[in-house]
């Protein structure tokens, strides 16, 4: 169930560099209503000059906001906010204070701090949705007291880490039309980038190189495997006439952009998939989406602003590593269960000293006490020592 | 016909390195960076110099560029132990030659680079001393290009006479010169009126060093700039809004046909488009003297010119591969018949004076509709990087000569304008088509002829013939 599709988006021929494989998304005519700017503001937070009067929203991308909030402390507004033009003092968003030490935060002026792309939001996402018990929070918290924003530390490399993808975004030669782009690394979905406005999208084409990408994302651009070449044959002999081989060309990119809507791109909004609405404006709303977290398979977080029509006019996408999917997978087990580690225990056919310790390996060892943690590694211990299959 | 495997070969080899040295220039393309391109070509000049040395030093008299002109003087002037007389006797002449073509500038870096490679052997010597005694200005060339003349001079023991020598080595020892060029200059150091009398760049190093205001300066020097430096300074200095005397005197009339497409393209829009009528008359003119009499008499030609994206080259060659299509496509509707010539650019946009390099390269839905207007010849003028989608436009071509035209009514060929470091070669579209390397729409004419050679249907020994006939000519030409 996806309450957005990508309408009005059609998939144009791709682009390769090496390993990499950039996919073109066209539109007919832009979103109305909706631009997309770049911008860092070194002031309070202000009304964003369209400059085109028929545009009254302004939508401004995280990661590229930096401000003071009123207490002079750094701070960025947690997530994608939408302005309208006609609120004259916008609520300030809710903010998250961040520390300048943390490296993900850039001071590059006095009052200025700048964002990695999609950072704030791999963090934020996984935070926001499962703020279940209180308890947990509790545990949060006191770890953000050590460690600054985030109570959990993600990994993730920037694009420009990503071996190639400097080169093929530089060498990548933009359609007319185009509103965004799949990025594929030896031909693993990376993220999907789409944007309302052609000219938004020329504008922000470079910025794909500082946002994040998965430690999978990473591996197969060092792996360098060349991208295949996936264009179909020609028919030979049923070209007779200049018309038929036209009529075979578009044949051909029919079925290429049906071959990757479908399977290419196919693990984008696959699954069961949850979605939060953070804000409405005028017709449009900005979503948030986790995937169904299932083990082993494609995982995308996403964001979009998404029209009243169901169509996407911003889309940004994560996905997440191996490792992250575990970690999603154990707390939506935890939430579906109340947070009771007997119950989830029991849920996956385990024991809780068992489901302990696993949690304890995927890096949530600090949600537990240490005295509950300890219990259950000698319990492990001794389970090994009578029965060692059974452990297991 | 006694053709063997080997034959072919080599066959392929020329060419693959006659398209090397005409579009490589060890800059940076759009593809690739100045490093895998230095690294490419060295390794094909190394690996042709072994293996066909007579083939190699034959180059010198094709239209390959001074870049790569330079790298094969010099590959034969350090390599030349076991080569018999008479072979060094012809290669001698060819360098001798070639030499007398490139521009000064680029003979002094060669002598500096084997002063570097210390390369000194008698013949190199010799050379040096010839090419040097042939210059027509000698005092001249000593004051433009000092230290340069200074290496040379040195490395090759090149005798001089008395006030040459003092210039170059003791210029403050005399009072003053005789020759007037280094009496202008002696003065030039300690008044202003006499800097006005220097080529320009040695003037403007004197400038700076008095303090003269930049528009004093390019006002008063300005009757002393070479031709190309008042095309390259006028669009600078008018931005500057400081010279305009230097705009009204530039010479487009005299200007060649690729550099003249390179100047409009690096104007802006606006300009481009309130000069229409002097820029488009300029590039008319400069195509119809370079067709001279084969105007009109190509018969009904179609060109698939590329403006995509990368058509812009790189910082070092800007918009280079855009301006080639540009200044060929004035070319061939010069050649073409009245009225049967149509160019297709990939974006599609028809205003030609209004070009900049974007978008994709759709080049085998362009090639489609450029053999639906049923040409006697197809050019085809791109990077080869096909990408919208990828590798259409050889399955169209592939299709063309197999299945549609296997009689070849339709006489295509792929220039492209572009080295790809990664082959050692250009980018070819299809094996049924044969490409050729392409710097100056110039040579157009020239290598659409030698482009027959590529589809193999040619052998070694008519290869080797038609070099030693442009050898033959290289070297009997006026001088």
């Amino acid at each position: 169930m996806t309450p957005f599709r990508l309408d009005g988006l059609t998939t144009g021929p791709a682009q390769t560099w090496g390993s990499v494989r950039l996919v073109p998304l066209l539109r007919d005519e832009p979103v109305p209503g909706l631009r997309l700017h770049r911008k860092v503001y070194d002031a309070d937070y202000t009304i964003v000059d369209i400059g085109d009067g028929s545009a009254y929203v302004s939508y401004i991308p995280h990661a590229f906001v930096a401000t003071w909030s009123g207490d002079q402390l750094p701070a960025a507004s947690y997530g994608t906010r939408l302005i309208g033009l006609e609120d004259e003092q916008p609520e300030p968003p809710p903010r998250v204070p961040v520390r300048t030490a943390r490296r993900m935060a850039r001071r590059t002026a006095k009052d200025r701090l700048r964002f990695l792309p999609l950072h704030l939001a791999v963090e934020g996402y996984l935070a926001l949705h499962f703020g279940g018990p209180e308890i947990v929070w509790e545990e949060w918290s006191r770890r953000a007291v050590a460690h600054g924003l985030s109570p959990r530390c993600e990994e993730a490399y920037l694009g420009f880490q990503v071996r190639g993808l400097e080169d093929a975004l530089r060498i990548f030669e933009i359609h007319p039309g185009q509103c965004g782009v799949l990025v594929y690394v030896a031909d693993a979905l990376a993220s999907a980038f789409v944007v309302p406005h052609p000219d938004d999208y020329r504008a922000l084409h470079a910025t794909l190189l500082e946002d994040l990408f998965g430690e999978l994302i990473y591996q197969h651009g060092l792996l360098g495997a060349p991208a295949a070449d996936l264009s179909g044959r020609i028919d030979d002999a049923s070209v007779r006439s200049l018309a038929d081989l036209r009529a075979q060309a578009a044949r051909l990119s029919r079925e290429w952009a049906d071959f990757h809507d479908e399977v290419m791109a196919a693990g984008l909004f696959a699954g069961e998939r949850s979605h939060q609405t953070v804000q409405y404006l005028e017709d449009f709303e900005l979503v948030r989406g986790l995937p169904s977290f299932e083990l082993r398979q494609e995982n995308h977080i996403t964001e979009a602003i998404v029209g009243a029509d169901a169509r996407v006019a911003y889309l940004k996408s994560f996905r997440l590593s191996d490792a992250q999917v575990r970690r999603g997978y154990l707390l939506t087990r935890l939430a579906a269960h109340d947070w009771h580690i007997g119950d989830t225990a029991a849920s996956l056919g385990m024991e809780a000293a068992a489901f302990g310790l696993r949690m304890e390996r995927a890096g949530f060892e600090f949600l537990l006490r240490q005295d509950v943690l300890d219990h259950y590694r000698a319990q492990a211990r001794r389970g090994t020592a009578e029965r060692p299959t059974a452990a297991r | 016909m006694t053709e063997t495997f080997a034959d072919l070969i080599a066959c392929e080899d020329v060419l693959m390195f006659v398209n090397a040295a005409i579009t490589s220039t060890g800059q940076r393309e759009f593809h690739h960076y100045y490093g895998d391109q230095r690294l490419s070509l060295e390794f094909l000049h190394e690996y042709m110099r072994e293996n066909y040395r007579e083939l190699y030093a034959a180059a010198l008299a094709l239209n390959i560029n001074d870049h790569n002109a330079a790298m094969i003087i010099s590959g034969l002037l350090r390599h030349a132990a076991d080569v018999p007389l008479h072979r060094r006797r012809a290669e001698g002449a060819l360098i001798a030659r070639r030499l007398e073509l490139l521009p000064q500038h680029r003979v002094y870096r060669l002598f500096r680079d084997l002063r570097r490679a210390k390369v000194n052997n008698r013949r190199t010597r010799a050379i040096m001393r010839q090419w040097h005694a042939a210059r027509r200005d000698q005092a001249f060339d000593a004051v433009k290009y000092r230290s340069a003349v200074k290496a040379a001079v040195r490395h090759a023991h090149i005798p001089l006479d008395d006030e040459l020598g003092d210039f170059l080595f003791r210029p403050m020892s005399r009072k003053d010169f005789e020759t007037p060029i280094f009496e202008t200059w002696r003065r030039a150091h300690y008044e202003h009126a006499s800097i006005y009398e220097l080529p320009y760049t040695v003037a403007e190093g004197f400038a700076a060093k008095h303090g003269v205001p930049r528009e004093v300066f390019l006002e008063r020097i300005e009757p002393r700039m070479t031709r190309l430096e008042r095309l390259r300074l006028q669009e600078s200095a008018r931005v500057m809004k400081k010279v305009t005397s230097v705009n009204e005197r530039a010479d487009l009339a005299g200007a060649g046909l690729t550099r003249l497409a390179s100047y409009v393209l690096g104007l802006s829009l606006d300009d481009r488009a309130a000069r229409r009528a002097e820029l488009t008359g300029a590039l008319r003119t400069a195509a119809l003297r370079l067709a001279g009499a084969s105007a009109g008499r190509w018969g009904k030609v179609t060109a698939v010119l590329d403006d995509s994206h990368s058509s812009y080259g790189s910082g070092q060659k800007r918009r280079r591969p855009l301006a080639v299509a540009l200044a060929s496509s004035y070319l061939l509707e010069a050649l073409a018949a009245p009225g049967g010539y149509t160019p297709l650019w990939v974006s599609g946009r028809a205003d030609e004076l209004l070009l900049y390099p974007y978008g994709p390269t759709p080049l085998g839905e362009r090639v489609l509709d450029a053999l639906d207007t049923a040409p006697d010849r197809l050019i085809i003028i791109s990077d080869g990087w096909d990408n919208a989608p990828r590798g259409l436009a050889a399955d169209v071509l592939r299709l063309w000569r197999t299945r549609l035209d296997p009689g070849r009514t339709v006489a295509i060929t792929h220039l492209n304008p572009v080295y790809d470091a990664d082959d050692f070669d250009v980018r070819r579209l299809a094996p049924t088509v044969p490409t050729a390397g392409i710097r100056d729409a110039e040579d157009l004419t020239a290598l659409v002829e030698l482009a027959r050679f590529a589809e193999g249907r040619v052998g070694l020994s008519e290869l080797r013939a038609h070099l030693d006939e442009q050898t033959a000519r290289f070297l009997e030409a006026p001088r």
